[in-house]
């Protein structure tokens, strides 16, 4: 019997506990800020808390306090708009204090609207127009190896980014230069700000035409709102660092709030006091299940 | 080639036109650091600004209208809004691909480069003036726009006289009119100039070769002593250096103005000179509109 490997699995289940803990966390801190500012998308960033959580507190070799640091990994998150999620990612592991994140989109703040890397402690890159992700993210990746370098480049990309030619363009470049360490993952809810993404433009069958564009997709489709899923598809996309890879996820926008879930008017959205307080405790009870579990 | 031995995070990326833009020259001699994208200009642009977050010094490279409409988001989003180390190189600018019509012809690239913050825009003049732009734009923090034209053009600066970033080159001292010019009109207007002192008129002409940042002391010199200025550019006069400077000198030191330049309207089909003489863009018309400059006093 090999204790090692259970003890091994042991410390990987607890740890996956946590960071969905932590994920939970931001979920109630991040609807709590988007209600008393009444702007904000609210959507995108509750479909990518747990890709972003573990990512930053399980995946990334990153030093909060050295941002600069040449060889840490990088993330790109294409679809900006998703940016407080990041922002609450990035105060919990330290990049700056936690309660600056009631500045959100406020005058004067260091936490625009969309990300902005001038502004904001590890931002790598400023998106928010969509679509800059993939081709940003590749030219890090490239970086790596003229600078020759190991970090890690990775880039969140959503339905809305995929409707835009750059990303095709950039996709294609991917296949061609075929940078090592070079992660696509699809937070992959299938809904825009308009409606589903298969009314407005439907990007199945997703996995084949990644495939068509000669990139290296993973054949299972992860759950993106389960940790411990979410790590085995980093062990996959471990196993296969040496070409560009993709990872879809399937994750569901407005998680966490069963009348915003799927529903496209909550891309963007004012959150209303009735759904404020309609939804707020369907949230706390998700932490409480989970603060049980830790 | 000397500035890529030079500087070893130099990196060149091209959008399908290196045989054109001759970096295919520098992918020859440096295919690790040369990337060739394909006809994907916005892919090209986004690439160098996440090369430049890591460290790198690159250059991209198409022609100046594919580079200024193409990636325009891509410009204004990723490398002036992050103020991110990537030299622009706009080529065969203005009508200079000329026999490719007007869907190849770049008249508002410095009008778009301009209103971008962080951008700063180089037309130089001739080779020499190129040559040590690119030099200079390689230390320059944040975006740079060298506007490049095709067509051979006269060598008006020796290359030990040093081209200045921010300042404007006095061409020819004179009393009576200034002329302001850039790119490949400072020949024309050096011409224009010597023509014009056998008919006793003494023409300034200054090469505005740093349209932004604008030498606004040089152009307040010249003009407070001329107390007339006439721009001239291959680019429209909507947006172009002649609106650049007629911005700066409104509220600084206002005097009369004229501009020679593309007026609203698309270009087309043609011989080089020819075509830019058809525009109005030429040493009789400099000359013309001087002396009206001049007489309407």
């Amino acid at each position: 019997m090999d204790v090692s490997k259970i003890l091994n699995e042991q410390d990987r289940i607890a740890k996956a506990n946590l960071i969905q803990y932590l994920a939970q966390q931001c979920r109630v801190e991040i609807f709590d800020i988007l209600y008393k500012l009444g702007n904000g998308h609210w959507g995108g960033s509750a479909s990518a808390a747990e890709i972003l959580a573990t990512l930053y507190f399980c995946i990334m070799n990153i030093k909060s306090e050295d941002p600069g640091w040449p060889d840490r990994d990088r993330l790109v998150l294409s679809k900006g708009h998703a940016a407080p999620m990041l922002y609450a990612m990035l105060a919990h592991r330290g990049y700056f204090p936690v309660d600056e994140l009631q500045s959100l989109r406020l005058l004067n703040s260091r936490l625009q609207g969309h990300p902005c890397m001038n502004h904001t402690s590890g931002v790598e890159m400023s998106t928010g127009a969509l679509g800059h992700g993939i081709s940003t993210g590749l030219g890090m990746a490239l970086s790596a190896g003229i600078l020759k370098k190991n970090y890690w480049s990775f880039m969140i990309v959503g339905d809305g980014c995929l409707n835009e030619g750059q990303s095709w363009e950039g996709i294609m470049a991917t296949a061609k230069f075929k940078p090592s360490r070079f992660v696509i993952l699809v937070d992959y809810n299938k809904v825009q700000l308009d409606g589903n993404s298969d009314d407005i433009m439907p990007l199945d069958p997703l996995f084949d035409k990644f495939k068509a564009f000669n990139l290296n997709v993973c054949s299972k489709t992860f759950d993106g709102h389960n940790v411990k899923d979410i790590l085995e598809s980093w062990d996959w996309i471990r196993d296969n660092y040496e070409k560009p890879v993709v990872v879809i996820y399937r994750t569901v926008k407005g998680k966490g709030v069963s009348f915003m879930e799927h529903n496209h008017k909550w891309h963007g959205a004012p959150i209303d006091k009735d759904s404020y307080d309609n939804g707020r405790p369907e949230l706390l009870a998700r932490l409480k299940e989970l603060e049980a579990e830790l | 080639m000397k500035l890529a031995g030079e500087n070893p995070d130099l990196v060149v990326l091209d959008a399908d036109v290196s045989a054109s833009t001759q970096t295919l020259h520098f992918g020859n001699k440096y295919p690790e650091r040369f990337f060739n994208v394909g006809v994907a200009e916005a892919n090209m642009a986004d690439i160098a600004g996440g090369m430049a977050s890591c460290g790198l010094r690159p250059v991209i490279n198409t022609f100046a209208i594919f580079m200024s409409l193409k990636c325009t988001d891509q410009i204004r989003n990723v490398l002036c809004y992050n103020n991110l180390n990537v030299i622009l190189a706009g080529n065969y600018a203005g009508l200079s691909d000329s026999f490719d019509g007007a869907s190849h012809q770049s008249i508002i690239d410095i009008a778009i480069m301009c209103a971008m913050p962080n951008m700063k825009v180089i037309v130089p003049a001739d080779s020499s003036e190129l040559e040590q732009a690119l030099k200079i734009a390689l230390q320059i923090k944040g975006p740079t726009y060298l506007r490049i034209c095709r067509n051979p053009t006269p060598a008006l600066f020796e290359n030990d006289e040093p081209f200045k970033f921010g300042k404007i080159r006095k061409v020819r001292e004179g009393e009576d009119i200034t002329i302001a010019a850039c790119g490949v009109p400072v020949y024309m207007a050096i011409e224009a100039a010597t023509e014009l002192a056998a008919k006793g008129i003494s023409a300034e002409v200054l090469n505005v070769s740093t349209i932004k940042p604008l030498d606004i002391k040089a152009l307040v010199e010249s003009v407070s002593k001329t107390g007339k200025i006439l721009t001239v550019e291959e680019h429209s006069v909507h947006g172009g250096m002649g609106s650049s400077v007629a911005n700066a000198l409104v509220k600084h030191f206002p005097v009369r103005m004229d501009m020679i330049g593309i007026r609203d309207t698309f270009t087309e089909t043609g011989p080089y000179l020819e075509l830019l003489s058809k525009y109005g863009i030429s040493t009789a018309d400099i000359i013309n509109k001087a002396e009206n400059l001049i007489n309407s006093q």
